[in-house]
C-alpha cells in the first residue's frame, strides 16, 4: 500500500510541476508585433521542414556538424551577413536548399528572435 | 510453478517474441550502420552529400536505436508476460497486430526520412502525424500487458513497477512532445525548449524503465535471486530513478533563459543520482564476485559489463549536471558520450542479456555453439566502445577549449579530426562486435535444431 501512495504522490507532485512550467517561468519575454512574429512562425516552420535541427543546435538541441545557432545572430564573427551567405549556397557540408529571398529572410528572422531570447546564454548566471 | 498446459500456451507467444527480437535487432543493425555512414560525413564532408545528406542519415539512426531499444525490450516482455503470470496472453493476436502496425509506421517513416519530408523536432523528425501511429501500434501491447498479468501492484515484484511505469510515461512523453502545435508553447522558444527538453528527457526515463525491468527480470533469473526484485532497498532506489525521471530533465535547460528555480529543482534533483553511484560503489566488489563466478552464463555476463557502463555514465551524468560545469559542456560531443555510453553501454548490454537468455531457454544447444563468437563480439564491442566514447569527450573538450578561445567553428571542427577519427572508425568496430553477436542470435532463434531447452526446467 506504501508503494502505491509514494507513487500517486509523486505522480501528483510531477502533474503540478508540468502544468507550473506550461504556464510559468517561461514567459515571453521579447515582445512582437503580428507582422514580426508571423515571418518568425514562417521561418520556424521552415526549420523544421528541412530538419535544420540535424546539424545546428537551438539551446543545446539538435546536432554537431553544424555551428549553434542560439546565438548566431549577434555574434560578431557571424551575423546576418553570414547567414544569408550559407541559406542561399550551402557550404562544404550543408547542402544547398535552393531558398527563395523570403524564405531566407523569414528563417533570419527566427533566428534573429531565438538570439534576442538568448539572455542567460550570453551571460551565465 | 509452470504447468505443462501453461507451457504449451506459450507456444504463440513465443513466436510473436521471437519475430519481435528480430524486428529489433534489425533496427538495430540498421540504425549502426547509419551511425557509421554519419560518422564518415563527419570525416569527409562531401561524403554522399546529395545523395543521403547528414540531414537524412542523422534522424534514421536516431530513430532506428530507439526503436531498437523500445522494440527489443517489448520483445522480453511479450516472452516474459506468460511465464510470470502462469497464464497465456491476454491477446495473442495483439501481438502480431502490434508487430505489423510497428513494421507499417517504420516504413512509413524511414520512406519520410528517404523522401525528405521532416517534422525537425529532436528523436521526433518525422512529421507529427507519425506521432500518433506509434501510439495507436502500442495499443495492443499495452492491452496485454495489463489484461495478462492483472498485476496487484501491492506485492508485484520490482520488474512490473518499472514496465508499468515505462509504458506509462512513454505515452505522457510522447504526448507533450507535441504540446508545440498548440500556440501557447509554439510562438514562444524559451517556453517550447524548455518543455521539449523535458518531455525528451522523462521520454528517455521511460524507455530505461522498461530496459532496466527487463535487466532486473533476466538477473533474477540467471542468479536465481527473487528476494531482491522486491526488497525495500530496490523500490527505495526504483522511486529515487522515478524522482529523476519526473525532474531531472531541467539540468540540459540551464543555458534557456526559465526561471532560477526550474533549474534549482533540477540541480537537487540531479545530485540525488550521487546515492544511486554510491550504492552501486559500494556493491562493486559483490558484483565482481558475481560476475566471475557466472561469466559462463553470456546473459548475466552482458548484465555485468552493463553495471561497468552504468558507474562510468553516471559519473559523467552527474559531472555534466553542475551548472558550473554544464555551462560549457552542454552543446558538445560530451553530451553524446553520456547519451551514447548509455544506449550502447546500457541499454544494449541489458537487451542482449535479455535476448540470449531467451536464446539459452529457447535453444541452450545452439546457444552452446556458438559461444566463442559471441563472446568475441562482446570483447570486441566493449573495447571499441570504450575508445568510441573517448573519442566524443576528445571532441567535446576541443569544442570547450575553442569556445574559451572565441575560435570559429571551422578551425574547432578542423582541431577535431584527429577525435573524428577515431570516432568513426571505432564505431565501425562497434558496428562489427554487435553484428557478430546479433548473427549469432538470429542463428540461434531461427535455427531448426531446439537444442537442449531449459524452458521444461521446474523454476523457469
Amino acid at each position: 500500500m506504501v508503494k502505491v501512495v509514494i507513487f500517486a504522490g509523486l505522480f501528483i507532485l510531477y502533474s503540478l510541476y508540468s502544468i507550473l512550467i506550461y504556464t510559468k517561468g517561461t514567459e515571453n519575454a521579447v515582445a512582437l508585433s503580428v507582422p514580426e512574429q508571423s515571418k518568425i512562425s514562417k521561418g520556424k516552420e521552415l526549420f523544421q521542414k528541412n530538419n535544420c535541427i540535424a546539424c545546428h543546435q537551438l539551446y543545446g538541441l539538435g546536432g554537431y556538424l553544424g555551428p549553434e545557432l542560439t546565438t548566431v545572430y549577434s555574434d560578431k564573427n557571424r551575423g546576418e551577413l553570414y547567414m544569408k551567405a550559407f541559406l542561399k549556397a550551402g557550404g562544404q557540408r550543408m547542402p544547398n536548399f535552393h531558398f527563395k529571398d523570403d524564405e531566407v529572410d523569414a528563417i533570419i528572422s527566427y533566428l534573429k528572435y531565438v538570439d534576442a531570447t538568448a539572455v542567460t546564454y550570453k551571460n551565465p548566471e | 510453478m509452470i504447468t505443462q498446459a501453461g507451457l504449451q500456451n506459450h507456444t504463440a507467444t513465443d513466436k510473436a517474441a521471437r519475430s519481435f527480437l528480430i524486428l529489433a535487432m534489425s533496427y538495430l543493425l540498421f540504425g549502426l550502420l547509419l551511425g557509421v555512414i554519419s560518422g564518415f560525413q563527419y570525416l569527409l564532408p562531401p561524403f554522399l552529400k546529395d545523395q543521403l545528406s547528414f540531414q537524412q542519415t542523422r534522424p534514421l539512426h536516431v530513430y532506428l536505436v530507439i526503436t531498437w531499444i523500445f522494440t527489443a525490450a517489448q520483445a522480453g516482455i511479450y516472452y516474459y508476460l506468460p511465464r510470470i503470470s502462469n497464464r497465456p496472453l491476454y491477446w495473442p493476436a495483439g501481438a502480431w497486430l502490434h508487430f505489423i502496425m510497428q513494421l507499417g509506421v517504420s516504413v512509413f517513416i524511414i520512406t519520410c526520412f528517404f523522401l525528405g519530408y521532416f517534422g525537425g523536432r529532436e528523436y521526433l523528425e518525422f512529421p507529427p502525424l507519425l506521432g500518433v501511429f506509434i501510439l495507436l501500434s502500442w495499443l495492443p501491447f499495452v492491452i496485454n500487458f495489463f489484461f495478462t498479468l492483472k498485476s496487484n501492484y501491492k506485492t508485484a515484484p520490482l520488474y512490473i513497477w518499472m514496465w508499468s511505469t515505462g509504458i506509462l510515461f512513454f505515452y505522457i512523453t510522447v504526448a507533450e512532445s507535441y504540446l508545440w502545435l498548440f500556440e501557447h508553447f509554439r510562438e514562444n522558444i524559451v517556453r517550447d525548449i524548455t518543455v521539449q527538453w523535458k518531455a525528451l528527457g522523462s521520454m528517455v526515463g521511460s524507455w530505461n524503465m522498461l530496459v532496466y525491468g527487463t535487466g532486473m527480470y533476466v538477473m533474477e533469473k540467471t542468479s536465481g535471486d527473487d528476494k531482491t526484485a522486491r526488497s525495500p532497498l530496490a523500490f527505495f532506489f526504483y522511486f529515487l530513478g522515478l524522482t529523476n525521471l519526473m525532474f531531472n530533465w531541467g539540468h540540459h535547460t540551464y543555458i534557456v533563459p526559465a526561471a532560477p528555480w526550474v533549474k534549482t529543482v533540477a540541480y537537487v534533483i540531479s545530485m540525488t543520482e550521487l546515492l544511486i553511484l554510491a550504492h552501486l560503489i559500494i556493491q562493486w566488489k559483490k558484483t565482481m564476485q558475481g560476475a566471475k563466478k557466472n561469466y559462463h552464463l553470456i546473459s548475466y555476463r552482458l548484465l555485468s559489463y552493463a553495471d561497468i557502463w552504468i558507474i562510468l555514465n553516471l559519473t559523467l551524468a552527474i559531472a555534466i549536471s553542475v551548472p558550473a560545469w554544464n555551462y560549457y559542456t552542454h552543446g558538445t560531443h560530451i553530451t553524446v558520450a553520456h547519451a551514447m555510453g548509455a544506449t550502447i553501454g546500457i541499454n544494449t548490454w541489458l537487451l542482449m542479456a535479455s535476448v540470449f537468455y531467451i536464446c539459452k531457454n529457447e535453444k541452450a544447444g545452439l546457444l552452446e555453439k556458438r559461444k566463442p563468437l559471441i563472446g568475441k563480439g562482446i570483447i570486441i564491442t566493449n573495447i571499441s566502445l570504450l575508445i568510441f566514447w573517448i573519442a566524443l569527450l576528445g571532441m567535446g573538450l576541443v569544442k570547450i577549449s575553442s569556445k574559451l578561445n572565441n575560435e570559429v567553428f571551422a578551425l574547432m571542427m578542423q582541431k577535431s579530426k584527429p577525435w573524428f577519427q577515431a570516432f568513426t572508425y571505432s564505431g565501425a568496430v562497434v558496428l562489427i562486435g554487435l553484428f557478430m553477436l546479433v548473427y549469432a542470435a538470429v542463428k540461434i532463434l531461427s535455427g531448426s535444431k531446439t537444442g537442449d531447452a531449459d524452458k521444461n526446467q521446474p523454476g523457469f
